[in-house]
This record gives C-alpha cells, sequence and structure tokens, in this order.
C-alpha cells in the first residue's frame, strides 16, 4: 500500500463500528449515522454512534439556554433588528451587574440579572459536560486525563466568572459576554491592576502557552516526519528497533542532545496545556484580592525594574490645583 | 484547480491585511529605551494643520491708543475697554471665524448675530453666546495657561481664538451631548456602550465618557497603590469608562498613549511625560468651559443647539485639537488678537463650577460608579 496521509488515505466503507459494548448503568448510544468523506480527510470517516446520556443531555439543555439568554439580550439591546444585530455582533454585550449590586443574586434581570442567569447556566452546561468526560473515560476504562486537563480551563473561568468577583465582593468584576466586550474587559482590568504583564503568573501563564504551542509544533512535526515508517502507531513501535519511534527520539537527540519518549512527550504536552489556565486563574484570583498594583508589586519584589523617573509631578497633588 | 489554489494564496492574505494602513511611518522615540515609548504617525493619515486666516487688517499702534470702544457703541461690556479700531477689527474677524460672508449659513456675516437695525440689541440669541464666548476665550488664555505652558515653547504660548475651535463654522464640528439615558428595560439597553461609537474609536467601551468627566467630576484616576486598601474602589466598568475618555483624547489628539504616559503603568505620574500634566489640566480647562460658559447660558440656546437629551452641545478634547497634538499645528494665533488676551483677572475665575442642569438625568445616564482611589 502507498504512504498514506492525509491527501492519500484510503477511506474504508463496509458495515458501520458500533464500538464496544456499553455496561449496564449506561444510556443508548445514537447512531452510528454513516460515513463523510470530507471528516474522514481530516480524521475517521464514521460518524458517531454518540453517546449523549443524561449528563449530556443537561449539558446541551443549559448550554443552550445560556446562549439564547445573551443572544435574546444582545438582539433587545438592538430594539430587536435583525440587521443592527449583524452589524454591531462584535459589540454587543450582557454585562455583569454594576457594582452598586455588589454580589448579590438579588439583582434586576435588565440591570444584570440576566448575566447571572447566563453565567450560572453556562456553568451548568461546562460542569455537566465535565462529569460527562469524567464518566465516559471511567466507561471506556481509560484514565481521566482529559477530565482533568478540561478542569483546569473550567478554573480560570470560574476565577474570571464567579470565585474572584465573589472576593471582590462585587459581579461587576466579572467579564462581560460579547465579541469586543470581553476584550475591552481584558484591557482595563490589566490597566485597573497596574498592567498584567507585570504578575508573575500571568508570566507563568504565557509560558506555558507559548511552550504549548512550541511542544506540540515539534511533537506534531515529529510524528509527521515519521509517518513514513508508520510513526502514528507510536506505542507499538517503542521497543523496536529501526522504527519511526526510534528514529524521532534519535533525531531530537542528535539535534538537541536528549529526547522524550514516546510515553513522556505527551505527558509535557499535557503538563504545559494544563499549567496555562492553572497559573493563569491564580494570577487573576490574586489580582485586585491580594495585589492592585501589579506594576509597583513587580519593582517592589525586584521582579521589574524601575525606570529613570521623568521629573513629572501629579498635579493634583500640587497646592491650589483645580479640581 | 492550481490556478485557482494561486488566487486564493494571493487573495488570502490581502483580505486579512486590508485593514492595515501601508506606506512607511514616521517614528519618534519620547521616552526611556526599550519601554515602547514611541510616537508613530502615518503620514498619510495625519490631521492637517489648514488654512488660517489672516487679520482682517494690520493693526498699529495707534489704532490700539484709541478711543475705546464703550464711548463709541452701547451695550459693549466685555469689550468696552478696547480701543474703537480693534473692536472692529475683532467683530470682523469673528465675523469669518464664525459665520463667514459668503458661506451658506443662514444670515452669514454681521447679521448673524447682530440686528442690522440696531447693533446694540442683544435681542438675537447668537449675541449673548458670543459675549459669553468672548468671556470664555479670554477666561483660557488668561487662566488656563498650565494647560498650554511647556515643551520648549518659551514664554509665549499660542493661545486660543473663536477659529481654535469653530474654524467658520457656527457651531464647532466636533462637540458632544449627553446621551440619552438607558432603558430600565433590556430593549434598546446597551448599558452605555457596547456600541461601533465614533467618540471611543470605535471601541466597545461607554460612548459617553464626557458626561461625567468633562463636565461632572467624576473621578477619572482608576489606578491604585500596590496592595488594595479600602479607597481601590475601581470598578473594572468604570475603569472602561476611563478608557473610553482616553481613545477619545488620543484620537482627538492624533497620538498614540504614549503621548502621556508610560505604558509599563499608565497610572504612574513619575514615569509619565510632562504632556500629561498638560491633558490634566485640559480635563480641567473643559470642565470649566462647560459648566461655567456653555451650561450656564441655559435657556439661551436654543432647540437646535441642544442634544437629545436637552443639554447643549459642548466641547471635548477634539473641539479644538481636531486630529494634532497642538490645535491648528501651534500656530500663534492670538497674538494678532491681544482683546483675547484676558491679561486682566476677568469676572468669574477659573476653577469654580456652576450647578449642572438636570442633575438626576445627568447622574442616571452618567451610570452609577463608586468612586476610583
Amino acid at each position: 500500500m502507498a504512504y498514506q496521509n492525509i491527501f492519500t488515505q484510503v477511506q474504508l466503507r463496509g458495515e458501520l463500528e458500533a464500538g464496544v459494548p456499553l455496561g449496564p448503568d449506561n444510556d443508548a448510544r445514537f447512531g452510528p449515522f454513516g460515513t463523510s468523506w470530507l471528516m474522514g480527510k481530516l480524521g475517521g470517516a464514521q460518524i458517531g454512534p454518540v453517546y449523549l446520556g443524561k449528563l449530556g443531555l443537561a449539558s446541551l439543555l443549559c448550554g443552550f439556554i445560556a446562549i439564547e439568554i445573551m443572544g435574546l439580550n444582545m438582539a433587545a439591546s438592538v430594539n430587536w433588528d435583525p440587521i443592527q444585530f449583524v452589524r454591531q455582533f462584535f459589540w454587543l454585550a450582557l454585562e455583569p451587574p454594576p457594582a452598586k449590586y455588589g454580589f448579590t443574586f438579588n439583582v434586576p434581570l435588565a440591570e444584570g440579572g440576566w448575566w447571572i442567569a447566563a453565567g450560572g447556566f453556562l456553568t451548568a452546561a461546562i460542569l455537566l459536560w465535565w462529569a460527562r468526560t469524567y464518566v465516559r473515560a471511567k466507561e471506556l476504562g481509560m484514565g481521566t486525563h482529559v477530565a482533568w486537563a478540561f478542569a483546569s480551563a473550567i478554573w480560570l473561568y470560574l476565577v474570571l466568572g464567579f470565585i474572584r468577583p465573589m472576593m471582590m465582593g462585587s459581579w461587576a468584576e466579572a467579564v462581560p459576554f460579547g465579541i469586543f466586550p470581553h476584550l475591552d474587559w481584558t484591557a482595563a482590568f490589566s490597566i485597573r491592576y497596574g498592567n498584567l504583564f507585570y504578575n508573575p503568573f500571568h508570566a507563568l501563564s504565557i509560558a506555558f502557552l507559548y511552550g504549548s504551542t512550541l511542544l506540540f509544533a515539534m511533537h506534531g512535526a515529529t510524528i509527521l516526519a515519521v509517518g513514513r515508517y508508520g510513526g502514528e502507531r507510536e506505542i507499538e513501535q517503542i521497543t523496536d528497533r529501526g522504527t519511526a519511534s526510534e528514529r524521532a527520539a534519535l533525531f531530537w537527540r542528535w539535534t538537541m542532545g536528549w529526547n522524550a519518549t514516546m510515553e513522556s512527550i505527551h505527558r509535557w504536552a499535557w503538563w504545559f496545556a494544563v499549567l496555562t489556565t492553572l497559573t493563569g486563574g491564580i494570577g487573576i484570583l490574586l489580582t485586585g484580592t491580594v495585589v492592585d498594583n501589579w506594576f509597583l508589586w513587580a519593582v517592589d519584589h525586584g521582579f521589574a525594574r524601575e525606570y529613570p523617573a521623568t521629573g513629572v509631578v501629579d498635579p493634583a497633588t500640587l497646592p491650589g490645583a483645580p479640581q | 484547480m492550481k490556478t485557482l489554489n494561486k488566487l486564493v494564496a494571493i487573495a488570502l492574505p490581502a483580505l486579512l491585511l486590508a485593514g492595515c494602513e501601508l506606506g512607511s511611518k514616521e517614528q519618534e522615540q519620547v521616552g526611556f529605551r526599550g519601554t515602547a515609548m514611541v510616537q508613530i504617525n502615518d503620514p498619510d493619515s495625519k490631521a492637517k494643520v489648514g488654512d488660517i486666516p489672516a487679520p482682517p487688517y494690520e493693526l498699529t499702534t495707534e489704532m490700539l491708543a484709541g478711543d475705546r470702544a464703550s464711548t463709541a457703541y452701547e451695550n459693549v461690556p466685555v469689550l468696552g475697554n478696547v480701543s474703537v479700531d480693534e473692536f472692529n477689527y475683532l467683530m470682523q474677524a469673528m465675523t469669518t471665524w464664525v459665520a463667514p460672508d459668503g458661506s451658506n449659513i443662514k444670515d452669514a456675516g454681521c447679521t448673524y448675530c447682530h440686528n442690522p437695525e440696531n447693533m446694540a440689541s442683544d435681542e438675537k440669541y447668537t449675541k449673548v453666546v458670543a459675549r459669553k464666548m468672548l468671556q470664555m476665550t479670554q477666561n483660557i488664555n488668561a487662566n488656563w495657561k498650565p494647560h498650554f505652558a511647556g515643551q520648549g515653547d518659551g514664554q509665549d504660548n499660542a493661545g486660543v481664538t473663536c477659529w481654535t475651535c469653530h474654524r467658520g463654522n457656527p457651531v464647532p464640528v466636533n462637540n458632544w451631548s449627553t446621551a440619552l439615558p438607558e432603558p430600565g428595560k433590556i430593549t434598546g439597553k446597551k448599558y452605555g456602550g457596547n456600541t461601533p461609537a465614533q467618540s471611543v474609536a470605535y471601541a466597545s467601551l461607554n460612548f459617553d465618557p464626557f458626561t461625567g468627566y468633562l463636565a461632572g467630576k467624576d473621578n477619572i484616576r482608576v489606578g491604585g497603590k500596590e496592595f488594595p486598601t479600602a479607597a481601590s474602589k475601581a470598578a473594572i466598568q468604570s475603569t472602561e469608562k476611563t478608557y473610553g475618555l482616553m481613545m477619545h483624547m488620543s484620537q482627538g489628539l492624533g497620538v498614540n498613549c504614549t503621548f502621556c504616559h508610560n505604558s509599563n503603568n499608565f497610572a504612574k505620574w513619575e514615569d509619565s511625560r510632562p504632556q500629561r500634566v498638560n491633558a490634566w489640566y485640559g480635563i480641567r480647562m473643559v470642565r470649566d468651559i462647560n459648566n461655567n460658559y456653555i451650561t450656564a447660558l441655559g435657556d439661551v440656546w436654543p432647540a437646535n443647539r441642544r442634544g437629545p437629551h436637552g443639554d447643549p452641545l459642548k466641547v471635548n478634547c477634539a473641539t479644538c485639537h481636531q486630529g494634532l497634538n497642538k490645535p491648528l499645528g501651534g500656530a500663534k494665533m492670538l497674538k494678532d488678537y491681544p482683546a483675547l488676551k484676558g491679561a486682566a483677572p476677568v469676572a468669574a475665575p477659573a476653577p469654580v463650577v456652576a450647578a449642572a442642569p438636570a442633575p438626576t438625568d445627568t447622574a442616571a445616564a452618567a451610570e452609577a460608579v463608586k468612586p476610583a482611589a
């Protein structure tokens, strides 16, 4: 058989594969539905069966309600005009309650109550989906690595939208729903707290984020490069000589003097990805609660240097200054 | 297929770059190396200074020394003690600046403000406004020097005339009025922002940062000390409002953030450029203008000089600056119009703020924000 890659892969057509039988406490699966030539170009050609189950169903329902609340609030903000909804879509927002409400649930719907509701349903949807990844992994006899990696992302999400606002005592600290609004929030958040780049946990998060992309590129490139020797069948080849696996390992040993193993590279990738949001969440949580100005903190702790002052004096401190 | 791929390969990056400004940029380092303190300008899209009208005629020493206007004219409380010649000279200039003859402005020329039958009459509201604006101009030139001071200009700063803002228009092109208050229901509610608004450079920030900051005296400062204190209460939402005002200033002056601030810590004065001090005084000057001169005219303003909320059209940074960090490129126009210098202390000293109109409505529109640190 000729060397197969994404463009030349042979797509088998035959009886659809139902997968392993399910244990006693499971719901029914949907499908399989058939095969897709296009999806076969990207991965497996067979679509389904899908295990939806109670968790999946509840998650989708909560997610649907959350998106509906956001979308309908945004549509209302442009007076239900579909054209303006499309034109202004990137600007539209569902904002959290203003600071005067503090951190209570007793907020009028039009004053941010809808934001709390949308956030509640979105959180429920995400947590249910997390439970689903955990239960399905267990059902297949797998480890729960996917669930815990997902939990790391959920941690950052919860810090931004719930834990930190709770600790600050104000919903107004939370992120609005909306494309540009959440980006403007990010910039305003950094400026308000003295520049997030001087937050060491933010720095760690960026290091792991960029590190993740680097590792992903290295690993992806290595495996593709030994694809002609069946490199994607990593584990089977670990102990044999002359295999794709050995060549891949030798490549890195020759170029940088050391190599990861077929197992450890995935551990590396998993930790880098997990630590991105884990450290990011810690950094966000400390902002405003423990440190109010990261630049001043960084200079004070030898983390950033103080540049020569320009000699400018705050005019508000001068006697007789106008107000 | 191959040709199509090639076309896509060429067209796609071109489309993705469509929002970029092509051509070489001017850049100038304005702070310590390595701190990104640099002003970047696209020479093609830089605001132009434009023509400045020449004085009506040469004002000689004899003309300045002649009889006082108060001896020749009635009802000249503000300009009564300038010479008749200078008075006429200034009136002619003001006509060119605000309602030039031959323009398509209704009643252009002297009659824009005056009743030709009785030049002394205050029956036209525009005359009452013009008088207040003369006082305002004198006040700016006499009492707001810190806004113009510094940056190697020597002692003699450019000052302002009517032209600085008006540019031949009865109402300066760049103005603002209070946004309509947010509805109490979700229909039509934008939380004061989340709209592609020109006032904040098309960000989704609060599109009316002016009512609170340039008419009201809301605290613009949001930056805190190293560790939280009881006073550090600025919410992200009020930070976004401050951000909106800063976007307006950046756009109105044609400058980057680093024209005033060191971006390592926007709040810190010790690392800022001296221009930030000028801007600080500028904000107070604009509050003075808006409250003590424009809003103070009260019922004088007809409906077509008011915004949807009923408050008069007011000034912000762009009203004078019009895209340049020095209005009119710093042209020293005032020296030709000594009557506008207002060297003598004017009746109303600068930093007294009159009661704002309809304070309840304004407060509602400004949305409740807690005072900042």
